[in-house]
């Protein structure tokens, strides 16, 4: 007995040294993940986005990960864990670990924060999103060209104002090339729920739209496009291996770069609270190839030549005049809406035939 | 010449000492077969399982976080035991928890502005009605048309968690949060008071303890308590003893929905402190297997919750030191469930080789 006993203090003192040794050094790095890193979609590209950190900083970072932590008060101890074990960095990245981001944060000053897609700030607490939009007015624009059915189907997750903003960008874009094309949306509440998607998707179908948007994570509402023949836009990351005969393009979220950024700051001692905001000009939002199997060279050349307009900013994705469902001026001729007003938005604009669940 | 397959005869009689130490066996078994699945995948099993098992509560916090995580399964599963001792099986605790957490949680919300030392109780309160409401649905359609308590228990799970999104989404939803769903914040005096400051632990748990008294009281010494028993194990007896099991279903249905109404409250009013749609990590459903591994009795199922609690803190630390994937945690509760279940067969009948003729 005393023998085992020796023998599991000697393995437990080799472990504690080598972590010791090996962390003592480099700036540690952690993420929060809502689901597995293996969902080709939003987790798949914030893991994607930790590699490249990683890859950048070389031997200046360590990072760590949980995954499948749930938006709720397990939160706040897989975060407060990451905080405790020495990390100097911590990523959550999704929008309901909000309140728990901040909550530890309050007790762990030394410890930066950085909160994707939220709104709540503190000094060592960070928010950053990507105005994935500017991808749904592309998707629009090729949408509008490619329906024979004139309807479109829409999942989408929560009405948020994220994902309210992607409708509102894509019917804007759609009905300029299409005035007759609508739009049928399905809320699936749920970001991950890869049969909840793929039955929406089978519904929207069988309800005569000939093409498939998604605002969730899988690609399982592409996979049900191609087995029914229709057409779909892949979702966060390039899905087309899984739908090659589907999929038109899909809108990337490239965090990399961030990720790589703010560490750096870390390692340097120059990190501060900011809010950031990027779009495609950044780099943050990037569409995946175009299928050239299934879009003309002149819709291809299109969609190019507005993605290179919306980065030098004169194609804005909700230029003037956007009535409201109710027929009301909400942004006038010769303006864009502003920030605020794309960050509350809780409306839909003039010609979606659907009801905002309320 | 012996059957290649034995034959399962029932023993006369299961050893009572067996019976105790079921959980014991399927726990060490657990273990075991642990350590074999850390070492197959690489890493030194000791080593593993003292991250998995030891190192989440090395700390004050450690262990508060253990009893936070513990609390609400422990009251879940107790209430479970009077349904489960009478042979009633509401599974659909997780929708009871959903429905306290509205009723409490509504009165949190409606008196946002108030603070006052009666809100608390009457949010707890309400929580207790909101569970044993939704409870009564199955125990009616089970006393009316004779309907399958486990199919309507569980279809209401989504029924209470649907209602939960359509109030957070609409009519709850807080006028100042950027259209997202979640409600206005608890006002401070309608929050579980903390134990200690600086930990999470809350006084959720003294109520857990003392309604877990109470239900060992009523199980051991209580006519009740007997009545649930006789009617579990045989209810033709039970009817000519003159036991009414229609009442009896309805009280074992809505103190099971009290008290899983009770923990819903206390999570929303604990830890998180408002709605919205992600409340519970499936505690509803997870105290199903506390209640099983505790064997329906108040002190086992106190152990259990504590063993299974410690499967998800564990997990949560292996990801972090040893990169093993979430996943891991699931194994080791339904490696526990599995072992019980088999050690509990082998318990009650025996396997017999005949030699054929």
């Amino acid at each position: 007995m005393i023998k085992f006993f020796k023998y599991f203090t000697i393995i437990l003192t080799f472990f504690g040294l080598t972590i010791s040794t090996a962390y003592s050094d480099p700036k540690k790095v952690g993420f929060i993940y809502i689901g597995p890193p293996g969902d080709h979609g939003w987790t798949y590209m914030h893991d994607q986005g930790r590699i490249h950190m990683e890859n950048q900083l070389g031997g200046a970072v360590t990072s760590t990960y949980i995954e499948g932590v749930p938006e709720n008060a397990d939160a706040v101890r897989a975060i407060r864990k990451l905080a405790s074990s020495g990390h100097d960095l911590i990523f959550t990245t999704s929008f309901n670990y909000m309140d728990q981001t901040l909550e530890v944060a309050k007790e762990f000053p030394n410890v930066m924060f950085e909160h994707a897609t939220g709104y709540k700030r503190a000094d060592n607490v960070s928010t950053y999103s990507a105005r994935f939009y500017e991808g749904r007015t592309i998707i629009g624009h090729i949408a509008g060209h490619l329906t024979t059915t004139d309807t479109v189907g829409y999942i989408a997750s929560f009405p948020i104002p994220e994902v309210v903003r992607g409708i509102n960008a894509f019917y804007l874009a759609a009905s300029k090339v299409n005035p007759g094309i609508k739009i049928k949306v399905i809320w699936a509440f749920t970001w991950y729920d890869p049969g909840k998607e793929a039955d929406a998707a089978n519904t929207l179908i069988n309800q005569g739209a000939d093409i498939i948007v998604q605002h969730t994570d899988t690609f399982a509402p592409c996979q049900a496009a191609e087995k029914a023949g229709v057409l779909a836009f892949g979702q966060a990351s390039n899905q087309e291996e899984f739908c090659p005969n589907a999929h038109l393009t899909a809108i990337e979220d490239v965090w990399g770069p961030y990720y790589a950024a703010r560490a750096q700051a870390v390692v340097d001692g120059t990190w501060s609270s900011t809010e950031t905001w990027h779009g495609m000009d950044k780099g943050m939002v990037v569409m995946s190839p175009y299928n050239a199997k299934l879009m003309s060279a002149d819709l291809i050349q299109e969609a190019i030549n507005m993605e290179v307009a919306i980065k030098d900013g004169s194609l804005h994705p909700f230029a003037g005049p956007i009535y409201n469902q109710a027929g009301e001026l909400v942004v006038p001729e010769g303006q864009n809406a502003d920030d605020g007003m794309l960050a509350g938005m809780n409306f839909y604009v003039q010609g979606i035939d659907d009801e905002l669940p309320q | 010449m012996t059957n290649l397959f034995p034959s399962i005869v029932s023993r006369p009689q299961s050893s009572n000492i067996m019976n105790i130490l079921v959980p014991i066996i399927a726990i060490i078994l657990t273990l075991i077969t642990g350590a074999i699945i850390f070492s197959l995948m690489g890493f030194n099993a000791f080593f593993a399982l003292h991250i998995f098992f030891i190192s989440p509560i090395s700390s004050a916090y450690g262990i508060s976080e253990l009893l936070v995580k513990a609390t609400p399964l422990a009251l879940i599963a107790v209430g479970l035991a009077f349904c489960f001792k009478n042979n009633i099986y509401n599974i659909g605790a997780e929708g009871q928890l959903t429905m306290g957490a509205i009723f409490g949680g509504g009165i949190g919300i409606y008196f946002h502005d108030t603070n006052s030392f009666w809100l608390l109780p009457l949010m707890i309160i309400g929580g207790a009605i909101g569970g044993a409401v939704w409870a009564m649905i199955p125990a009616l359609l089970k006393n009316k048309f004779n309907t399958n308590e486990i199919l309507t228990s569980l279809m209401l799970v989504y029924v209470a968690l649907l209602i939960l999104d359509y109030l957070v989404v609409g009519p709850w939803r807080d006028p100042e949060g950027y259209s997202f769903p979640k409600t206005r914040p608890f006002s401070d005096s309608g929050r579980m008071p903390l134990l200690f400051e600086g930990l999470r632990i809350h006084i959720g748990l003294i109520i857990t303890l003392i309604l877990v008294f109470i239900s060992w009281f009523v199980f051991a010494k209580t006519i009740f308590g007997f009545q649930l028993k006789v009617s579990g194990f045989s209810p033709i007896a039970a009817r000519y003893a003159g036991f009414n099991q229609k009442i009896l279903i309805y009280i074992a249905f809505g103190i099971c929905g009290a008290f899983a109404g009770i923990a819903g409250l206390a999570e929303v009013s604990g830890p998180i402190g408002l709605l919205y749609r992600d409340i519970s990590p499936n505690y509803g459903f997870t105290a199903i297997i506390v209640a099983f591994l505790g064997r329906l009795h108040p002190l086992g199922i106190i152990f259990a919750s504590l063993i299974i609690a410690l499967t998800y803190l564990g997990a949560e630390d292996a990801q972090l030191f040893m990169q093993i994937p979430a996943a891991v945690g699931f194994l080791f509760q339904g490696l526990v469930l599995f072992y019980l279940l088999g050690a509990d067969f082998l318990v009650k009948y025996k396997l017999e080789f005949k030699k054929s003729k």
